[in-house]
């Protein structure tokens, strides 16, 4: 076999002198976003492990607040350099695409993650314990709940610091995910940021049998997820022999220069093909929660600490989706007439199984786990599109929905009882005469999700549905919509229960959280209220931002 | 021998630890199948790295195995925790977490 020849040739050439191996040219003033957030986060690990107990949480907060700022600023300024319109390349030898789409993205993630890190870091909503402030998480996780060593923890005032360079690691990431231009990259940089969230979940303070199970839910379906996903890229790499995105394009397309035997063979093989996109695709649909790879989305987002949830829910499905379009617009789109039909399947029965399960719920973070499946289904309309506005709207759906999700989830934090946070639906009863504020702007959330106008939901939703009809998916439009309606009634019914139902004895009473949390929620409405508002320039932006590079 | 037979042989795998992940009760048995899984992976890997007569599939091979490394310290590190709180690591038990 000749190919056989050339690979013995790859590892016997040791007999001549050693070949010049070139240096690979890493542009690193481009990946700076990256390589910020990487560095704050070794640098968390450095102060959690010399600082004194005391001095952490502040130390840790400041590092993550400051790396995630900084981060923001290098997008901002890649962006004005040109690097998201005509300066568009594939960095680091091909293996991170630096463009529009990527960098719209990651500031995305940045902020998100950003507004999250405020909320990893509230300790003023659970009283003092032993006169020391406690935040979400366990005092000591290595620790058997309701042990000798975890009231031992407790009472030395521990916490566990580590979950902001955890936190750091998962953006880290979450900001190569979508701009990943080969299927190596996209790999590590899904398990970069899966491996971290499994661990977060396990950290609650309260209730941390539920926390930790939700962690084994998450690990072990995740690990089963990125196994099927690394299968499918195993077939790819056969069909094609590369795994840069662009090679597997000019090889589905028929456009590829030179054709060995070996090529010319797995070429003819469609099976490689299918299979193996369709395994990678599910890989991606699992990050994302859409139906029917749906199943660990209510119980993690039940289990995991609620300002984690809110992170995992808001910047997960923004990494998850950035791949997602990529894969299938740069990769596949020679196969657009097979992979369409599947993802309107997907896309439909995700929005109503969402909104019709979603109706049945008692908890409100498993209500806005099904939720968020709903919405899921809501973003695939717009990739389905296949055009530059389905590209667009999708990138202008997550950068609203994500805020709206969490400033949701830190509403959740703040409605509390003695047994930690009430998240029972029933005791939500009535909460909007004992504090309207709260209740308000829960509702306005809410409002959001359910895609009325003047919110950024119902921006987002109009963008998504628009783009799906001009490209021909008007039927996926009318299932949107109605499922809309669907789910409109359960945000609605929240809505009542708050206002017009009386309060029961013994309820939940809202914290008053510090300035912390009061923040991330008021910048949560603020993002809602003006993309819903003057959605107009955002979404200019999107679209400017909206151009592949291969 | 035809390098197709270890594509054959390395689907038999994946599909082994695919079908032992649903269908077991243990959680460290149910990991070792994704191990299985993983592993299944690297065998297609380094067979197509051999048939296109190119390096690509072998580095995959390394990277994945350094992932599913750094799965194992994480994976291990919950499900011991759990089996610690709990006297049990059938994901049977675990079950708080329902509607």
């Amino acid at each position: 076999m000749s190919s056989a020849a050339t690979v013995h040739s790859l590892w016997m050439t040791a007999a001549d002198a050693p070949k010049r191996i070139p240096a690979p040219h890493i542009e690193y003033g481009q990946l700076s976003p990256v390589l910020i957030v990487l560095g704050a986060a070794v640098l968390g690990i450095l102060v959690d492990a010399f600082l004194p107990r005391r001095l952490r949480h502040p130390a840790q907060l400041m590092v993550a607040l400051v790396g995630l700022a900084a981060a923001f600023a290098a997008v901002v300024a890649l962006a004005a350099g040109g690097y998201a319109t005509d300066k568009a390349h594939p960095a680091a030898m091909g293996a991170v695409a630096v463009d529009g789409p990527a960098l719209f993205l990651q500031g995305t993630v940045l902020l998100v993650a950003l507004v999250a890190a405020f909320t990893f870091g509230e300790r003023r909503l659970d009283p003092a314990a032993h006169g020391r402030p406690v935040d979400s998480f366990a005092a000591q996780p290595a620790a058997v709940p309701g042990g000798e060593a975890e009231r031992a923890a407790v009472k030395a005032g521990w916490t566990t610091t580590e979950v902001f360079p955890l936190m750091l690691f998962a953006v880290a990431g979450m900001l190569v995910f979508p701009a990943a231009n080969d299927l190596l990259t996209l790999f590590v940089a899904l398990e970069v940021f899966s491996l971290p969230l499994y661990v977060l979940c396990a950290l609650a303070r309260r209730q941390r049998l539920l926390s930790q199970e939700a962690a084994v839910k998450y690990f072990l379906l995740g690990a089963f997820a990125s196994a099927i996903l690394l299968f499918g890229i195993a077939l790819l790499y056969g069909y094609a022999g590369t795994v840069t995105y662009s090679g597997i394009a000019d090889v589905v397309n028929g456009t590829v220069r030179t054709v060995d035997p070996v090529l010319a063979q797995t070429m003819g093989n469609d099976a490689l093909l299918l299979i193996g996109g369709a395994m990678v695709l599910m890989g991606l649909l699992f990050k994302v929660g859409a139906v029917p790879f749906h199943m660990w989305t209510p119980d993690v987002y039940q289990g995991a600490p609620t300002p984690v949830t809110g992170f995992m829910a808001a910047a997960t499905k923004v990494a998850a989706f950035g791949a997602l379009l990529r894969l299938l617009y740069v990769v596949l789109p020679g196969m657009r007439w097979d992979w369409r039909p599947v993802m309107w399947g997907v896309a439909i029965v995700t929005m109503l199984f969402g909104a019709v399960v979603a109706v049945t719920q008692t908890d409100v973070k498993r209500l806005l786990a099904y939720s968020s499946v709903a919405h899921a289904g809501f973003i695939l309309t717009g990739v389905v599109a296949t055009r530059p506005e389905g590209i667009s709207s999708v990138m202008f759906y997550l950068a609203a929905y994500s805020f709206v999700t969490l400033g949701a989830f830190a509403v959740v934090t703040l409605v509390r009882d003695a047994g930690g946070e009430a998240t029972q639906l029933s005791k939500w009863a009535g909460l909007g005469r004992r504090s309207p504020l709260v209740a308000a702007v829960f509702a306005v959330f809410l409002l959001a999700f359910a895609g009325i106008p003047l919110t950024s939901g119902f921006a987002g939703k109009f963008a998504v549905f628009k783009a799906a009809a001009q490209g021909g998916a008007v039927p996926l439009v009318i299932v949107g919509v109605v499922s809309s309606a669907i789910a409109a009634f359960f945000y609605i019914r929240v809505i009542v229960l708050m206002f017009f139902n009386a309060p029961e004895e013994g309820g939940p009473s809202v914290a008053v959280p510090s300035l912390l949390t009061s923040t991330a929620i008021g910048v949560g409405v603020v993002v809602t209220v003006v993309l819903g508002v003057a959605p107009q320039y955002f979404l200019n932006l999107a679209g400017q931002a909206g151009v592949f590079v291969r | 021998m035809n390098p197709v037979n270890y594509l054959y042989l390395s689907a038999l795998l994946f599909t082994i630890g695919g079908v032992g992940v649903l269908i077991r009760r243990n959680a460290i048995v149910v990991f070792m199948c994704v191990e299985l899984m993983l592993n299944a992976c690297n065998l297609a890997f380094v067979t197509f790295s051999r048939m296109h007569g190119n390096l690509d599939g072998q580095i995959f091979a390394f990277f994945t195995m350094m992932v599913a490394a750094a799965e194992v310290v994480i994976g291990l590190a919950i499900i011991v925790s759990v089996f610690r709180a709990r006297r049990s690591a059938s994901v049977d038990d675990a079950s708080l977490l329902k509607l």
